[in-house]
């Protein structure tokens, strides 16, 4: 099996489900001769024309609305936003459109399509390139929204999002693009949207997170495993919205303790959504309050101060030692 | 009734100074010497502090930038032109005429290394110097705004707009254009066609002939102009700010220059252009066109050359100086500014964060 960084392996994904299936389109700004800003669709206009593969003027709101013509009319588009942080000029598209032609239409008319959009901190980017704003398409009824978190279930996800019959909000944290490299298999493996991963079992407490936080909590779980010898459950949530409820209130009424981990702003947040789950299906399990380590309630600082502002490893540890303690 | 024509347009071009730096002597704006001079001046500290940030770039000690070599005649000579009255609403390829208006030369520097003090203007400024703006078109329409301020003030000043090619894709520069028109506002639009927009030809970016040409179809006088021909720029900005303060609403300039280095430091130009086109374009430059100008006008010769540059590389020197031995960042800034007032909830949100920090700092 390859090795590969989630860049490769989504260009993988991309250049399979094109070979494929031919309604499948992908478009966006520098997509086509330069593949993309970050590479990511690197070689698909050699491999698959300029007919399949659309270099778009600059303009956010015409790359979905147009999108959404393509879907309505049979073609299965895969857009690229340059950056999470210019996809807001699409979101009366998306919020007017995208999420819900399917119920007012009350499913005649649906919209198959995928808008990929790098996003998240930690690279010492510009300002409006670190941000991480999951919430706004996960609080849009209708919205899948996937964030994967390494190599292999980029991959596999990106493949179910582009066979789903709905509009999907790929989101890839791009400080995972090339920090490590897994195995991906060449063979056909399709994710299952709207499920978490179990990545380790424990009995004492449950971690949940998702993208590029993944990896400084695993770290922080190992730490804490090795110097006390807790059971740590560690959940990745993979499909914020919609999201995997079972999995979340099964594994918390099983530990009875909880840590969410996210790098976006605490308030009216996909973490403050998991309290409120567990709030209103395990409450009379948990033996400790939910804690959230998370981003603050501030404008995303530009880089020479972003790295404080995202949870760290010893952040992490020391959350997660606070609520075994409760 | 037969078919006819109900309306028909037309889209004027301006070149004064030629690839050469030949001038056209009936177009000879005849500017003041120490105003070109000043012009030439600005142009050459921006190409010094451009290249100079390349190199901090490559050094590791600034962080992505988008370079603007080769584009230093269009915001200089706008800026250079524009009164103390009017706004600056820049976009991000701006550098000369940012400086021209008043910007620390450690401006650039702090922004560019993640600091948001990067973005603060001198106090002694009128501080009619916004920001630079990185979504794509969205300040346009700020200046749509302001001008209409302006104009409800009576104010006898207008904002200067500027933007790219690419930019003029995006709906927030149609609805600038027609905002702008319908008010009447007093707004300068400059669109820096630099033929690219990251790895998009311009070709490609647009069907329409000319850029110019969409300021026609919202109804204001566009002009297309040699945008690497500073004389040109001056009095095409001159022109369309005169026709602002006098009431006659906005106006837009397409600005006909080239991108020579990468779209930013993490770019890579070799993917979708040759170097034989940047070549080409290094021959129509706007520095040495203008010193020619000047020299041929006998107002400069070498040794004045050689005694600004001298001076040029110290005022450079000196900022990469100061801005090194900048050091107290505070890193809880930004809680002071999410609002203009205290909130009880930010403010526990900085306690948790300060404490944080302190246990980080035991960590490494
Ligand atoms: C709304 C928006 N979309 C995408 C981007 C990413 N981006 C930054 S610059 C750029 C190209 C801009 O081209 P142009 O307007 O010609 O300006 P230039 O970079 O050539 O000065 C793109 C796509 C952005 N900053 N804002
Ligand atoms: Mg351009």
């Amino acid at each position: 099996m390859p090795k590969l960084n989630m860049v490769q392996a989504i260009n993988l994904g991309l250049a399979q489900e094109m070979a494929r299936d031919d309604s499948v389109i992908v478009m966006g700004e520098d997509v086509g001769v330069d593949g993309g800003v970050f590479r990511v669709t690197d070689q698909l206009i050699e491999k698959f024309g300029a007919e399949r593969v659309l270099d778009t003027p600059l303009a956010e709101s015409a790359i979905l609305g147009s999108a959404i013509g393509m879907a309505l009319a049979g073609l299965r588009p895969v857009a690229e936003m340059q950056f999470s942080g210019f996809s807001y000029l699409m979101l009366a598209q998306w919020e007017g459109h995208a999420s819900r032609y399917r119920a007012r239409t009350l499913g005649q008319f649906t919209v198959p399509l995928v808008v990929r959009m790098p996003f998240g901190g930690g690279v010492r980017a510009l300002e409006h390139h670190s941000e991480s704003r999951e919430a706004y398409y996960a609080h849009t009824p209708g919205s899948k929204v996937l964030i994967p978190s390494g190599p292999r279930n980029a991959r596999a996800l990106i493949v179910a999002a582009i066979r789903d019959p709905d509009p999907v909000v790929f989101m890839e944290p791009k400080h995972s693009y090339r920090a490590f490299r897994e195995e991906v298999p060449e063979a056909e493996e399709v994710g299952k949207i709207g499920k978490a991963q179990l990545v380790q079992e424990g009995n004492d407490l449950t971690v949940i997170s998702w993208g590029a936080m993944m990896r400084p909590t695993r770290k922080a779980v190992a730490a804490v495993t090795e110097q006390r010898g807790a059971g740590i459950e560690v959940i990745d949530l993979l499909t914020i919205a919609p999201m995997d409820a079972g999995a979340v209130v099964a594994s918390v009424t099983k530990t009875g303790r909880c840590v969410v981990v996210q790098e976006a702003p605490r308030s009216f947040s996909v973490a403050s959504e998991i309290i409120a789950l567990l709030n209103d299906e395990a409450l009379l399990y948990l033996e400790a309050p939910v804690k959230r380590l998370t981003g603050y309630d501030v404008v995303t600082p530009y880089f020479g101060r972003e790295k404080s502002y995202i949870p760290t490893v010893g952040r992490i540890v020391r959350g997660i030692e606070e609520t075994l303690d409760f | 009734m037969p078919r006819k024509q109900i309306a028909q347009f037309e889209v004027p071009y301006l070149q004064i100074l030629d690839a050469q730096g030949q001038i056209d002597p009936q177009l000879d704006p005849q500017l003041p010497t120490d105003e070109l001079l000043r012009i030439y001046r600005w142009m050459v500290l921006a190409r010094a502090t451009d290249q100079r940030m390349l190199k901090l770039q490559r050094q590791g000690r600034i962080g992505t930038f988008g370079p603007s070599t080769g584009q230093e005649a269009i915001s200089v000579a706008a800026a250079c032109a524009m009164g103390d009255d009017d706004w600056f609403v820049g976009a991000f390829r701006e550098l000369g005429g940012r400086l021209v208006r008043g910007e620390p030369l450690t401006s650039p520097y702090l922004f560019y290394n993640g600091y948001e003090e990067g973005n603060l203007q001198p106090e002694s400024s009128r501080q009619r110097l916004l920001p630079i703006n990185i979504i794509v078109a969205s300040q346009c329409l700020h200046a749509v705004g302001i001008g209409y301020a302006l104009k409800y003030r009576q104010e006898r000043a207008a904002a200067v707009a500027f933007m790219g090619d690419g930019a003029t894709s995006e709906g927030d520069f149609h609805e600038a254009l027609n905002f702008a028109a319908v008010w009447q506002a007093p707004v300068v639009f400059i669109s820096q066609n630099n033929q690219w927009a990251i790895s998009m030809p311009r070709e490609q970016q647009t069907r329409s002939q000319t850029l110019a040409q969409k300021g026609i179809a919202y109804e204001m006088p566009s002009i297309q102009i040699d945008g690497n021909d500073a004389l040109a720029c001056y009095v095409a900005v001159r022109e369309a700010l005169q026709r602002a303060y006098d009431g006659g609403g906005p106006t837009f300039i397409e600005a006909v220059t080239y991108r020579l280095m990468m779209h930013t430091t993490a770019d890579d130009p070799g993917r979708y252009r040759t170097s034989a086109e940047e070549d080409e374009w290094w021959q129509q430059e706007p520095l040495g066109r203008l010193r020619t100008y000047l020299t041929a006008k006998k107002i400069w010769d070498d040794d004045q050359e050689e005694a600004l540059q001298t001076e040029i590389k110290a005022e450079v020197d000196q900022a990469v100086v100061e801005f090194e031995a900048m050091g107290n960042f505070l890193p809880d800034i930004p809680f002071d500014h999410v609002y203009g007032t205290r909130h009880a909830s930010i403010e526990q949100q900085r306690r948790e964060f300060l404490t944080n920090l302190e246990q980080e700092a035991g960590d490494a």
